[in-house]
């Protein structure tokens, strides 16, 4: 195909694209308007199963179907990233040297400052999932990378014993098998899957919501072992692996 | 639309140019991270917080990480 073809080509397409676009922008309601049909079903719906953070109900409970696509994609994903990234039949994995490199007093300092912090940041993001902003997938995404504040102050072997990529890709199925089995526990006991049918406790209360405060959790373990594994692969494929013409 | 809508936005449109007008991809990692942050703010002044969340943990930490992981590898075959 010749240049000219193939810049016509996108004009065509480029032009119907962005006369869509401004068809479907011009039809969006006002900016800041009041008028918001879905507000006015999932509030309800998440003030009745005593769930004050109405994102993580319709997340965990309203949609919670939605979320376990979601997390398959996730599975999914880390499981390419660990088949593509692991060492080809020409490279090959050696020890890494610490202590190479220069590394900042203060960066050291902060790193390891953060480090408690930030995992607990995580922890209480998850656990609060139901009750303030936040949930499984965002402190699953602080855990996940709050722990890699270990290398950046210096340590690869400190990681390494850290987080042993073993028990990461154990709990990556254990996180995403737990939302399933919850589902299923919820269609036994209640006749529909992912149901929420566990004691709801009281509105605003860390105990309270039901299911919405487990799948948090199931979704926080399987987040952050994700997290972990991905970043492991990159680690070792930067840090650990050579190509052997290469050297 | 309030005061704060119209800083916050403009800041992430000029993030984006930013990101994009970055030729290396290790600095573009560097701005990109930073464009996430404004983005996490507008989505703060929209009341998102949940979404504001994710997208510090994903789009300021996890991704520019990759980004620079893959940078080096890259720099060390050569």
């Amino acid at each position: 195909m010749t240049r000219t073809a193939r810049l016509l080509m996108f004009a065509v397409a480029g032009g119907l694209v962005a006369a869509l676009l401004v068809l479907g922008v011009l039809d969006l309601p006002d900016f800041g308007a009041s008028d918001h049909p879905y507000r006015d079903a999932a509030v309800p719906a998440a003030v009745l199963h005593k769930t004050s953070n109405v994102i993580s109900s319709i997340n965990f409970d309203l949609r919670a179907l939605d979320t376990l696509g979601e997390e398959t994609i996730l599975l999914a994903s880390v499981i390419g990233v660990t088949v593509l990234l692991r060492p080809a039949s020409d490279e090959h994995e050696h020890e890494s040297i610490s202590g190479s490199g220069r590394l900042l007093d203060s960066t050291k300092l902060m790193g390891y400052v953060f480090l408690p912090i930030t995992l607990m940041i995580g922890f209480l993001t998850i656990a609060h999932g139901a009750v303030t902003p936040g949930g499984g997938f965002q402190g699953g995404v602080v855990l996940g990378t709050g722990i890699h504040l270990l290398y950046v102050a210096g340590s690869y072997r400190a990681l390494e014993r850290a987080r042993p990529v073993g028990v990461a890709e154990l709990g990556e199925a254990i996180g995403a098998g737990a939302f399933a089995c919850v589902g299923i526990a919820g269609a036994l006991a209640a006749g529909a899957f992912l149901v929420n049918s566990l004691p709801l406790g009281a509105f605003g209360d860390l105990f309270s919501s039901g299911t919405v405060l487990l799948l948090s959790c199931a979704v926080g373990i399987e987040v952050a072992s994700g997290v972990v594994v991905l970043l492991a692969q990159f680690l070792h494929q930067t840090v650990e692996v050579t190509e052997e013409h290469g050297q | 639309m309030n005061a704060l809508i119209v800083i916050t936005l403009t800041l992430v449109a000029v993030g984006a140019v930013a990101v994009v007008l970055s030729d290396d991809p290790a600095r573009q990692a560097v701005t990109l991270s930073v464009y996430g942050l404004l983005l996490a703010g507008l989505f703060m002044t929209l009341s998102a917080p949940d979404v504001a969340l994710s997208q510090i943990g994903v789009g300021t930490a996890i991704v520019p990480l990759m980004v620079m992981l893959a940078v080096r590898k890259i720099r060390d075959r050569r």
